[in-house]
């Protein structure tokens, strides 16, 4: 069986005549990378960010499930982007050895492997946790899987300022896991991520590709919105100082690259790329130390004016 | 007189290679794994929850 059913305008794939073994030569590992590892464990970070954050306790044992539920939610999220990309990935140096381009999963079995583990996770965070995290999580699968990768993917170069919602609902699926609603607060942390995808993925696209175009990076957003939660009382004095300078660095970047004559933005670019992943990682990476430590207290007021 | 019945040839099927085997064997671990993981969650939920584990907030 070769991969069929190639859309019009995609380039022949890099390994040609993709076959399939008879019997499967998948281990494992095939599977595991069908889930996306290193996605998955950004999104377990940020939901954790959301369910520590979030006020009231939550037993460990079930804070724990939750994680699970969401990590697997995303790893099915993953697979069906995998099943359905086989074509894109197939003629893409980075993604051709992929498990279904590279002919060692068939497509039918990544879709099942996708729907579920999209079942399960939602099925058992709704029968354990609560409702509104599973229908959470399930719009989140359906998001990616459906409206970004099947849709906006192949349709707009917007594509990953709209589809970077997909990315941004985890931290708010932890807030609704711990209190079975959605705050203020938890609106804000998708915001930040929301914000931060456009110049994460652009800064990679821009020294990825080789015909790029200047995209209009909305660096402005994400510093303000990243300071917000401390703003509104929801993080401390420790965040607040990390939000503004970690945004004030990033617009200076995105500045450099926007003005950086063309030929010579490849090496801002990658440093804005490396900086994005530090910033997020410590901006939530603040939340929860600040939780642990008991420093949320240092927050500004306004908080209390808003609730 | 008697009949005396050809054996029937016994056809090989597939037959698996050496790696074909090893990868079917880490995927069955990996199964098991899975399940003895999804179960002992189950427990412990169950456990944490008591009798009211069916009881949940929208």
């Amino acid at each position: 069986m070769s991969l069929s059913g190639q859309r019009a305008g995609i380039a022949a794939p890099l390994t040609d005549g993709v076959s399939y073994a008879e019997p499967s030569m998948a281990g494992a590992g095939d599977y595991l990378a069908l889930m996306k590892p290193r996605v998955m464990s950004l999104v377990v970070f940020t939901a954790l960010a959301g369910l520590v954050v979030a006020p009231g306790p939550m037993h460990p044992v079930l804070a724990f499930f939750a994680l699970v539920c969401i990590a697997v939610g995303a790893g099915a999220a993953g697979a069906l982007n995998m099943w359905y990309d086989a074509d894109i990935d197939a003629v893409m140096s980075r993604t051709s050895d992929r498990p279904v381009p590279a002919g060692r999963i068939r497509p039918g079995e990544a879709l099942a492997f996708g729907l579920v583990l999209a079942g399960f996770s939602v099925v058992f965070l709704g029968l354990m946790i609560n409702v509104l995290a599973a229908g959470l999580l399930a719009f989140t699968i359906f998001f990616y899987g459906v409206i970004y990768t099947m849709w906006l993917k192949r349709s707009t170069p917007q594509n990953i300022v709209i589809g970077g919602a997909a990315g941004a609902f985890p931290p708010m699926i932890g807030w609704a896991a711990a209190t079975g609603g959605i705050g203020l607060e938890s609106c804000l942390l998708f915001l930040i991520i929301f914000f931060w995808t456009p110049p994460h993925f652009w800064a990679l696209s821009l020294y990825r590709c080789d015909d790029y175009f200047r995209a209009n990076i909305p660096m402005l957003p994400v510093a303000p919105v990243g300071v917000a939660p401390w703003l509104l009382g929801t993080a401390g004095l420790v965040y607040g100082c990390i939000a503004m300078l970690g945004g004030a660095v990033m617009v200076v970047l995105a500045l450099q690259l926007y003005r950086a004559p063309k030929g010579a933005s490849e090496p801002v670019a990658k440093r804005l790329f490396g900086i994005s992943i530090v910033y997020l990682f410590v901006l939530f990476a603040a939340l929860l130390f600040e939780r642990a430590l008991g420093l949320a207290q240092f927050g500004l007021p306004f908080g209390r004016v808003v609730a | 007189m008697s009949f005396v019945m050809d054996p029937q040839p016994i056809e090989p099927g597939i037959v698996l290679t050496e790696e074909q085997k090893r990868r079917r064997r880490s995927r069955s671990i990996a199964i098991a794994v899975a399940l003895f993981v999804f179960v002992v969650l189950i427990f412990a939920v169950t456990l944490v929850k008591g009798p009211g584990v069916l009881v949940r907030p929208l």
